[in-house]
């Protein structure tokens, strides 16, 4: 129980810090931070399935989407 | 001023929303049809993951929609980034040593473990689209540690097409044997063994192809791209 509070406190860290870097790079690792938490709680509310999912694609396919896009464009922003 | 009014109205939406889902009693039964599918999935279908018996089984024509949903997004995706002017070939920069040996030894363990998530879909957890979006995970990785390396689009599209067709001829086969779009018609087996549950596994396998090499030529057309 006091895992998934810890879990749950370090998903808003991560969360509130994907807002506010102004280096893009971090932030998408913070967002993907977001997924990868949670999905270990998807799998502790007994998702298997559905942690699965967001592991796969919220985790790794979204960032590398949105790491493509900033190559193309502006890493730091204003 | 404008900084005070969004912070009200934010304040005003965090209790709305945590006084509503206070109400919520979680993990408590409600519906009575998600008692029915626990209840008699495993005996009307023969999964014995019921997730998997509600998503191809009972609410298989909303699986489907949500694949054309995917394959429209795939389409879009190539057609506007084709049309676009191809810059000039910039040099590529290899990839360390650690990357590179890394990629290539997880790269076959990533395909085995997706192609398992997605032929056992009816027995242990997850389906044609987590397997598949594992498999286009290991996609990426090539793309990260192999940088030279393409998929090959003749095969991904193939796979593509063969999936989505697969899926929808299975539909038609149970419209043509029990009057249903999506029936049921193969034997349902000894349930918990592989080779069970009719027509799920087979769909299951069709979505998995389908999702991973979607997913894999969308990554592929971002990367030519950039």
């Amino acid at each position: 129980m006091i895992f998934v509070f810890f879990l749950i406190i370090l998903m808003l860290t991560a969360a509130i810090a994907a807002s506010i870097f102004r280096d893009l790079i971090s932030a998408v690792i913070a967002a993907a931070l977001v997924s990868l938490i949670a999905s270990i709680l998807f799998y502790f509310l007994q998702a298997p399935d559905v942690a699965m999912a967001e592991a796969a694609i919220g985790a790794a396919l979204t960032a590398a989407i949105f790491i493509i896009a900033i190559r193309r464009t502006e890493r730091y922003e204003e | 001023m404008r900084r005070i009014v969004a912070i009200l109205l934010l304040i005003i939406l965090a209790v709305g929303i945590s006084l509503s889902l206070a109400k919520i009693p979680f993990g408590t039964p409600k519906t009575k049809v998600g008692k029915y599918y626990i209840n008699e999935g495993i005996e009307e279908t023969g999964a014995v993951n019921i997730v998997t018996s509600v998503v191809v089984n009972y609410r298989g024509f909303d699986t489907l929609g949500e694949v054309t949903v995917l394959f429209i997004a795939a389409i879009g995706l190539g057609a506007v980034l084709t049309t676009s002017v191809k810059g000039e070939t910039r040099k590529i920069q290899p990839a360390s040593l650690v990357l590179y040996t890394g990629c290539r030894l997880l790269f076959p363990l990533i395909l085995i473990f997706g192609s398992y998530i997605f032929i056992h879909g009816h027995l242990t957890p997850g389906g044609g689209f987590q397997g598949g979006a594992i498999i286009a995970s290991g996609f990426l990785l090539i793309y990260l540690g192999c940088r030279e390396r393409r998929i090959n689009r003749i095969a991904s599209n193939l796979a593509e097409s063969l999936g989505g067709l697969t899926f929808v001829v299975i539909g038609l086969l149970g419209l043509v044997f029990g009057g249903y779009f999506l029936l049921n018609f193969l034997p349902k087996g000894i349930a918990n063994t592989l080779l069970s549950a009719g027509i799920i596994p087979i769909i299951y396998i069709a979505i998995g192809f389908k999702v991973g090499s979607e997913l894999a030529s969308i990554i592929d057309n971002l990367i030519e791209e950039s």
